[in-house]
């Protein structure tokens, strides 16, 4: 099937040459950073993770994306889903490839990465999150990959796929769960310090990825015709819809425990994200943006008639990307680091090669989903013949 | 053979790139002699040992001094030293450049100690001297 | 207390001649510019502990001794000397609402208020940074040192997260150019791993105190704290002592007297 991915339209290859592009501009500033080290970064003393830890963050919450089709489909039978999960599972496979590539830049000394594999330490949450998300990686290349080469060759899937299937629904829970932990149990960073922090993880996991997958697959039907079924695609946004809903109400849980209980050290990371503490107010505009188009998609996706208009659709869900993304992105670290140990502020933001370097890794997903994707829509071309859009679901099991 | 035609040459041309430094040097004979220290006689280990091994040796001394915090060595002759590069090793062996580099360069590895070790107790600044073109530096 | 801590010095010191001479270690006949250093004998005579800790004569401090600890600390280690917020330190200065943040008292007495607190890593009992590290490149020792391996440390910076003491920092560069007075006989750290005080565990081994503790001329105690003879032990029956943020749970075992 990879033969697919060597033969496409000027279109394909401009999109991958661009990707590549970005990717070379970004790997010279990588490079600058091997050669100088993480002083070309905005990080510090206080703020000791940052925009690179962050976007793994919220990627991993993309890489849930399968799992809100894999699940109907595979656990409830849900076949309209049928057309969908393949392309969940590969931008699953490219979102963990890009959680990894921000975990490698992240680190000081990337050489003696292996000293994780050489000396396993059960008690350190960071062994558990790259077992878990290795895993997901290759369950995710393995269900997607026979599944994708069994329907090629009109063949019912064998049923170790499925079983596969089904761990990779529960593995997907463990990598957010994992990844919530290594936040969760650090004493003294209030804003980590929650017992929900994994069910926020989950629940923001659920809506944001879902949400990026549906824009995708949008703009892929625009692009090539290539159609999920308006069926699959307004379910997927109901199912968007209720946990963006949860998202927030997990949040407001944070604020009422926080500012109720009236804790000095809970509350600190709140106020300084939404209103400033002693004048360090950069935070500030970024946050309100998430509230505002987080509680204003809602809007968009809650009223039935309003969310199966595709324009509104699309309108609500690139809300809710940009607030989840604020809240993930850019909040979670910041605010977990600020203030300091010592109720103190140093203002964190990312500089340039650190924006570039985070460039480079997103292109690299965009190489890998584009490639994936391709071979996908190809296989299904060659299958149910004609042209890229597809009428009957196929009896894929 | 499906494509034998382009298989067959590129697997014979990735091969003759892989050989290309085995040919390069085949028959070329390299005698390294590193300068051993004047005033004194024997190492911590037979010179063969030291030879073949001094790398395992210093990854046991680094292991045992940090993390078990025993820092002597004895010998099988009972002899005591303490486990450290550069107060012992560099003590005898005061020029990296005519000692360790004569070898290290030969047989083109680069190990990473000296990002942190100093090259001799008595070294004047953090950053050692770069020593000459031939030898190269970090 | 002034008693026996002389004594162990001398003790150390009566080790470093006579025991050291005696030795045939190839240091005893060794070229003579090695002479000082520390020779096999020394670390014969090395101090040892169940659980070492600290206690911090506060009263005792000012900011030119704190500077004067800083400076034999970081000379002693070759800390790098790196302005702003991507500095490097092993022992350090702060006011009292920096030091115990979570106190929030509102009318401190002028003298507190006023006053600067030495502050280093705690060596905690049951240290986070040593649970989370995903190498082992940060652990513990029998005697509750909690020392960096600086050979297996991969800078994934863990540890600075869960250290709830700020105790930590992070080669952001080669630290090399920034080093002020250098030792020769330490070595400096490379680019890209953490680190932080290491209670002298270099200095405990030849039977000297840390440095800190010598350039405090007293007002810094250090000792056994499960020895009940002990000096610390004595301090802090004698004195009220707290620690800085007992409800993070990790149990430093630096007291501070206020």
């Amino acid at each position: 099937m990879l033969e697919k991915a060597l033969k496409g339209s000027p279109r394909y290859w401009g999109t991958l040459t661009a990707l590549g592009m970005v990717m070379l501009l970004g790997l010279g500033f990588w490079l600058y950073q091997l050669t100088f080290g993480m002083k070309i970064t905005g990080l510090n003393r206080d703020v000791s993770w940052g925009f690179y830890i962050a976007q793994f963050t919220y990627l991993v919450g993309v890489a849930a994306s399968a799992v809100m089709l894999v699940l109907p489909y595979y656990f409830h039978h849900y076949k309209e889903f049928s057309k969908m999960i393949i392309l969940g599972e590969f931008l699953a496979i490219a979102a963990v490839v890009m959680c990894l590539g921000f975990i490698v830049v992240d680190i000081g000394q990337p050489q003696r990465m292996l000293n994780v594999l050489l000396n396993p330490t059960p008690h350190s949450v960071l062994f558990w999150d790259m077992v878990v998300l290795n895993g997901y990686l290759f369950l995710n290349i393995i269900v997607g990959w026979t599944s994708l080469q069994y329907f090629k060759n009109d063949m019912t899937p064998p049923k170790w796929v499925k079983i596969l299937a089904i761990v990779s629904v529960i593995w997907a829970f463990s990598i957010h769960t994992v990844t919530a932990f290594l936040y969760a149990g650090l004493p003294g960073r209030h804003y980590f310090l929650t017992a929900i922090m994994a069910a926020r993880f989950l629940a923001s996991a659920f809506c944001s990825g879902p949400a990026i997958l549906l824009l995708l697959v949008l703009f892929l039907r625009r692009l090539t015709g290539f159609d999920p079924g308006q069926k699959a695609i307004n379910r997927l946004a109901v199912i968007i819809t209720y946990a963006m809903c949860v998202n927030i109400f997990f949040f407001l849980l944070e604020v009422f425990t926080s500012f109720y209980s009236n804790m000095p050290g809970h509350m600190a990371p709140l106020i300084y994200l939404f209103n400033g503490i002693d004048g360090h107010t950069m935070m500030v505009p970024f946050m309100w943006t998430a509230v505002v188009l987080g509680l204003g998609c809602l809007l968009f996706l809650i009223p039935t008639p309003v969310r199966q208009k595709t324009p509104a659709l699309v309108t609500g869900l690139i809300m809710l990307v940009i607030a989840s993304w604020i809240d993930k992105g850019l909040g979670l670290l910041i605010g977990g680091f600020t203030p300091n140990p010592f109720e103190e502020v140093t203002v964190y933001s990312p500089t340039i090669p650190e924006i570039m370097i985070s460039l480079m890794i997103f292109s690299l997903g965009g190489i890998v989903l584009t490639v994936l994707w391709k071979i996908a829509i190809e296989v299904r071309v060659e299958v149910e013949g004609g042209n890229l859009s597809m009428v009957p679901p196929p009896a894929a099991e | 053979m499906y494509n034998a035609k382009y298989i067959i040459p590129g697997i014979l041309f990735f091969l003759a790139l892989a050989l290309v430094p085995v040919v390069y040097n085949m028959g070329h004979q390299f005698e390294v002699k590193p300068e051993l220290p004047k005033d004194q006689k024997e190492c911590v280990l037979p010179t063969n040992e030291m030879r073949d091994k001094h790398m395992q040796l210093l990854n046991e001394w680094r292991n045992e001094a940090v993390r078990d915090g025993s820092r002597i060595f004895v010998n099988a002759k009972g002899q005591k030293y303490v486990k450290s590069l550069t107060n012992t090793c560099m003590s005898c062996h005061p020029d990296k450049a005519k000692f360790c580099d004569r070898c290290h360069e030969t047989v083109g590895v680069a190990p990473y100690c000296w990002d942190c070790h100093n090259l001799t107790p008595n070294q004047k600044s953090p950053i050692p001297p770069v020593a000459s073109a031939a030898t190269g530096g970090h | 207390m002034k008693n026996s801590r002389r004594e162990f010095l001398k003790l150390a010191a009566v080790s470093a001649m006579g025991i050291g001479a005696a030795r045939l270690g190839f240091l005893g006949d060794a070229p003579a510019h090695a002479a000082g250093l520390p020779t096999v004998g020394n670390y014969e005579e090395g101090l040892k502990a169940k659980h070492w800790g600290m206690a911090v004569y506060s009263a005792k401090f000012t900011p030119e001794r704190i500077a004067a600890c800083r400076k034999a600390c970081h000379d002693e280690h070759n800390v790098p000397d790196i302005a702003g917020p991507k500095e490097i330190k092993w022992f350090w200065g702060a006011s009292y609402e920096e030091s115990f943040p979570t106190e929030h008292g509102h009318y401190l007495s002028e003298e507190v208020e006023h006053r600067q607190f030495p502050l280093l890593c705690n060596q905690c009992e049951t240290p986070m940074c040593v649970k989370v590290c995903p190498t082992q490149a940060t652990f513990q020792r029998p005697d509750g040192i909690v020392m960096m391996d600086f050979h297996r440390c991969i800078g994934c910076r863990y540890c600075m997260a869960g250290c709830p003491f700020g105790a930590r920092s992070f080669n952001f560069q080669d630290p090399r150019p920034f080093i002020k007075d250098f030792n020769p006989h330490f070595p400096t750290r490379m680019r890209g791993v953490v680190e932080k005080c290491n209670f002298c565990a270099e200095r405990l081994a030849v039977g000297k105190l840390p440095k800190c503790v010598e350039a405090a001329e007293g007002a810094l105690v250090f000792g056994d704290l499960s020895d009940e003879q002990s000096d610390i032990r004595k301090v802090l029956r004698e004195h009220f002592a707290i620690r800085r943020k007992p409800d993070a749970g990790t149990s430093p075992s630096v007291y501070y007297i206020l």
